[in-house]
């Protein structure tokens, strides 16, 4: 899978407010389907969907230790995320530096 | 460092904004004289720059990195000194693919601040234009990310 198409599929993950939450969620530390699908007013069954979305994008992986069934979060996609938007953004804002360091200087020659 | 705030209030725009220790006069001359902008939108890289700043005049600068030219054009639409301009925007290698940019300069106690609206026909144009390539989801989910990464970070 190309850096693209993952980022696609992050985002495409991200789209749901839920999806979103239960990241949120395993940021804090490993939950079972059961305590992730607590908070939520929908089905545990629903929420298993949900895990399969974040597990495809990459964003979380499942553990299984005896019967437990645990789901943990997998920063790496989102890291490659934020460094997607981090270029765009370097992008202005190394012409904006440049802007602010000019407007500077012009104000220095002018007494 | 000062750093741009980035939001997009919809999946066809694309909003910055970003203060500068400077009154608005001066920062509003820097976006719209070709003496000024060759300082800086290249971002230290070399640049030529071409601009009839009236409503229906057009500007084109060109900006070369690593050995490449990158020529960006546009019209002028609408003009109002020194608070806001909009103007069209088009990377020559992507011709036709026309964003709209809206710049608004705010000044308080002797800073001032730009925002800049960006509307692309659409989310596919602006996606392109934020060279990523990627198709959906974009929209409401940038400024949920920033805010994620903020707490997970």
């Amino acid at each position: 899978m190309t850096t693209t198409d993952q980022i696609s599929g992050v985002f495409a993950a991200l789209a749901d407010p839920t999806r979103r939450a239960i990241l949120a969620r395993l940021a804090r530390g490993e939950a079972t389907v059961n305590e992730l699908a607590a908070p939520f007013p929908i089905s545990a069954q629903a929420v298993s969907k949900h895990l399969n979305v974040l597990e495809k994008a990459g964003l979380i992986v499942r553990t299984r230790e005896a019967q437990w069934r645990r789901c943990r979060i997998e920063p790496a996609p989102l890291r490659d995320v934020a460094s997607w938007v981090a270029q765009y953004r370097l992008l202005w804002e190394e012409r904006y530096d440049t802007l602010g360091t000019y407007l500077d200087d012009l104000q220095k020659e002018q007494p | 460092m000062n750093t741009i705030a980035i939001s997009t209030p919809s999946p066809t725009e694309l909003v910055m904004s970003r203060t500068f220790d400077a009154p608005k006069a001066l920062v509003w001359a820097a976006h719209t004289q070709a003496e000024h902008l060759r300082h800086w939108w290249g971002r230290g890289n070399p640049l030529d720059v071409t601009i009839d700043f009236r409503v229906g005049g057009t500007w084109r600068f060109v900006e070369t990195a690593d050995g490449q030219e990158h020529p960006f054009r546009g019209e002028f639409l609408e003009i109002s000194a020194p608070d806001t301009f909009t103007w069209t925007f088009e990377y020559e290698p992507m011709a036709g693919h026309v964003a709209v940019d809206t710049y608004v300069f705010t000044e308080e106690a002797g800073r001032t601040t730009v925002t800049s609206t960006t509307r692309f026909d659409t989310q596919a144009d602006r996606d392109g234009m934020m060279q990523s390539g990627m198709e959906q989801g974009a929209n409401q989910s940038y400024a949920a990310l920033d805010a994620y990464l903020i707490k997970i970070g």
